[in-house]
């Protein structure tokens, strides 16, 4: 484990997400993992077609994957945490088997627990996650270190040939929170009516 | 095919239910073969059980109906996931075969399967414990009839004295 590695790294994991979601395309649906990404996609906008995560560890690909198989004409992007995806790894192997054209997976990795205290998750060794997408099937991985690359690769994070997963590396960081509203059950009745009405929830 | 099985199938049929996740068990076969030939589901197998609850809370923000098939060690996996369908509120509806009740011959399953319905209950999801075949369509309707009208989470266990006991003879 190298627990100074990721001190260093050059991307921000704000700007990261603000750049991902600078002129978001009003039929984007996002799923954020439980911690510090939920906070990064409040913090560039809370929307009610964000389902950000307030727990469930390890379901924000599987919580994607549903979505994307029931609205396969939308673009469906998760956002999660190096942390949170270690806890799931077996659901990019489901993913793959059903290979929905719609979703792409983006980790802020920062090789760390952020909400228990920044101790190191696995990636602070030799894990690498684009390596376990693409040996679980994905044909679209890609690690991402610098603004350049993952400028070149947003078209196709936003509207490429999917399952896609990008992961990206971004500094170790204790940010202000920026929290989305707690009550799950709100949550999830905003994005419902949002995408079908207020029927929805009669 | 059993006819319990197609009792069960026409139930989600008629609650519109589209997305089938599951971990293979042998009671499910038939089930689970019958909604992958079917046109209007999807058939999602999983790695891991909790995958579906998380899957299915996916598929109701997008309007899809679901259904998960697991057997009742894997009520164990999803724990801590079924806090996102309270939270949440989602419907969940799960079909439960149980092991490690009925003449179990594998002692590795009776912990779990002794205790499957208390787990449920603790996490406050409706339990329809059926112990004879020709009563599982009915049940499978009062749970699903609950689960997308409430919204509510139900799970329907099906004895192992319906599907019969494993041996390593067969």
């Amino acid at each position: 484990m190298d627990l100074d590695r990721s001190n260093h790294y050059t991307l921000r994991r704000r700007e990261v997400v603000k750049i991902l979601l600078d002129q978001r395309d009003s039929g984007l649906l996002i799923v954020a993992g439980l911690g510090a990404p939920a906070w990064d996609v409040t913090a560039a906008g809370d929307e009610p077609l964000n389902f950000p995560l307030w727990g469930a560890m390890g379901g924000a690909v599987s919580i994607g994957l549903g979505l994307a198989i029931a609205q396969p004409t939308r673009r469906i992007l998760v956002i999660t945490g190096d942390g949170e995806m270690l806890m799931g790894l077996g659901s990019l192997a489901t993913v793959s088997i059903q290979s929905p054209s719609n979703l792409a997976i983006l980790v802020l990795d920062n090789e760390r627990y952020g909400e228990t205290g920044m101790q190191a998750t696995h990636t602070a060794g030799n894990v690498d996650l684009a390596a376990v997408a693409r040996a679980t099937g994905f044909s679209e991985c890609h690690n991402i270190a610098d603004k350049k690359r993952l400028r070149s690769l947003l078209p196709q994070i936003q509207k490429g040939e999917g399952p896609l997963f990008i992961n990206v590396k971004v500094r170790a960081e204790n940010l202000p929170l920026v929290l989305p509203p707690k009550d799950g059950a709100f949550l999830k009745d905003r994005f419902r009516i949002a995408l079908f009405g207020s029927d929805a929830v009669s | 095919m059993t006819l319990w099985t197609n009792d069960i199938f026409q139930v989600l049929v008629n609650h519109q239910v589209r997305q089938v996740a599951y971990v293979p068990d042998a009671g499910h076969t038939h089930l689970i073969n019958r909604c992958g030939q079917y046109g209007e589901m999807v058939s999602v197998p999983l790695t891991t059980e909790e995958e579906g609850i998380a899957l299915l809370a996916g598929a109701w923000l997008g309007g899809d109906r679901g259904v998960l098939l697991m057997q009742s060690s894997g009520v164990g996996n999803c724990l801590n996931m079924f806090s996102l369908t309270r939270t949440c509120r989602m419907p969940l509806l799960m079909l439960v075969t149980m092991r490690g009740e009925w003449g179990e011959f594998n002692p590795w399953q009776v912990p779990m399967g002794q205790n499957t319905e208390k787990f449920l209950k603790a996490a406050d999801i409706l339990t329809f414990h059926v112990d004879e075949s020709n009563r599982l369509g009915e049940a499978t309707e009062a749970a699903a009839r609950m689960v997308f009208e409430g919204p509510a989470a139900a799970a329907v266990l099906i004895s192992q004295r319906i599907i019969g006991t494993k041996t390593f003879m067969e």
